[in-house]
């Protein structure tokens, strides 16, 4: 599989409105690609259209192989995707959460506290959601993504509401990632944050990818 | 079968945790089966005689609630899609789903049972009949709300149209457990097993399609 991703003259309604308008997109397996572009860009809907979650109107998009339209379950099984929205039980602890994601993900072997460790998260396993921060949450929210072993990492401002250090982490779950041989997109308005890490960058306006460059080949050896 | 179990499992436990069934369902339920016999002013053999048409009606709008909150749980943290990300088969989804609010309801309906034997004097002659009938009907309620809750919350007007789309179809299921309670309690000369029998049907027919179309309707939310 030469591309990780691949996808061709997309286009993505919400409602009535092109979110994507004709996107065109390839990304080689094992890259880290920043996806940048003002409010509005199509820049979330672009990362959910790869997750399966928002419909093609018209286009064809691969996702590790997978067809979005024809095998959506396929690729969602293989995606991880971090989106604004922790998608946490509040009446849950961190620990019941995480272990149902895993089961759901049929992961059932995943340690759950290195995942936490992983965050800085562990010392809080046994805490429900509802009393956590928001950045708190944010990081458990990263945890429930890393124990899908996604292939693809999809993240969606992985960098919002966390502090230096929750910062970091997120910085080393992409080095992990990419280690391990996964693909990850980041959206981002952050551009000095991701820009080190990634190997190419995608501008994205009217729902179209205006500019693709490669920024920093070296770093993932892509 | 794990995701299945996994998923009522994380239901009941926040159920347990945030206990909206036990404390505010329960009560309405019953609340229910007190002004029916307020408003009736019957006897107590007039109310006993009702009893299994009052018993399920409680239950059908009790159920109402259950599914809401069943729904509810998912929608208040946008995990609907997170499900739908899960990877697992839609409809073990549903099964999960379905199978927490099954078991709830069947907590309800206990506690409906002693409101009938204290309130309206009922007795179980035939207790074998009734939680056959009960579990059966109680699975076609769970299997038809799980299905209607989420696609309510498809059609965006979740809190009022569901009533509007589930009660209708659980006309059948009122009429024959109804008849299946009243051989059971010993208050109507019917075969009550005929009437569970076509309960059973009909918790088949809707579990099936409850599985078979959340797929499609779980797209939507």
């Amino acid at each position: 599989m030469d591309h990780a991703v691949d996808v061709h003259d997309a286009v993505v309604l919400l409602d009535r409105f092109p979110a994507l308008a004709g996107l065109s997109l390839k990304l080689r397996a094992g890259t880290v690609t920043l996806v940048q572009g003002p409010n509005g860009a199509g820049k979330t809907t672009l990362l959910r259209m790869l997750a399966g979650l928002a419909p093609l109107e018209r286009g064809r998009a691969t996702v590790l192989g997978y067809d979005v339209a024809t095998e959506p379950r396929l690729v969602r099984a293989s995606v991880g995707l971090l989106s604004p929205q922790t998608m946490l039980y509040d009446d849950l602890t961190i620990a019941e959460n995480l272990s149902f994601w895993a089961t759901l993900a049929g992961h059932d072997d995943v340690d759950l506290m290195a995942a936490l460790e992983r965050v800085s998260m562990a010392p809080f396993a046994d805490q429900q959601v509802v009393t956590l921060s928001t950045g708190q949450r944010r990081r458990a929210a990263i945890a429930v993504v890393a124990i899908r072993r996604p292939r693809l990492w999809l993240l969606d401002e992985p960098h919002a509401g966390l502090d230096q250090a929750g910062r970091d982490v997120v910085d080393g779950l992409i080095e992990d990632a990419i280690a391990a041989g996964a693909t990850v997109v980041v959206a981002s308005h952050e551009l000095d944050r991701v820009r080190p890490l990634a190997t190419h960058v995608a501008t994205v306006a009217g729902g179209i990818v205006h500019r693709f460059e490669t920024v920093n080949a070296g770093a993932s050896g892509a | 079968m794990r995701e299945i179990w996994a998923l009522a499992r994380k239901d009941l436990r926040i159920e347990a945790r945030s206990k909206v069934v036990a404390t505010q369902i329960v009560p309405f339920a019953m609340v229910i089966l007190v002004l029916f016999g307020l408003a009736l002013d019957a006897d107590s053999r007039t109310l006993r005689d009702l009893a299994p048409g009052l018993f399920w009606v409680a239950t059908l709008f009790a159920s109402v609630l259950a599914i809401q909150r069943s729904i509810a749980v998912e929608t208040i943290s946008s995990t609907f899609e997170a499900l739908r990300l899960s990877g697992a088969p839609a409809w073990k989804l549903f099964a999960g789903k379905a199978l927490a609010v099954a078991i709830q309801l069947l907590a309800i309906e206990a506690v409906l049972g002693l409101g009938i034997v204290v309130l309206y004097r009922s007795s179980f002659q035939d207790p074998v009949l009734i939680v056959t009938a009960a579990v059966a009907a109680t699975i076609a309620i769970a299997s038809a709300g799980s299905l209607y809750g989420v696609l309510a919350v498809g059609m965006g007007v979740r809190d009022t149209i569901l009533p509007m789309l589930l009660l209708p179809i659980m006309m059948p299921v009122l009429v024959a457990a109804t008849r299946a309670f009243g051989d059971g309690l010993g208050t109507a000369a019917l075969n009550g097993w005929t009437w569970t029998g076509l309960l059973g049907l009909l918790a088949v027919v809707y579990a099936t399609a409850g599985a078979l179309a959340y797929a499609v309707v779980i797209e939507d939310t």
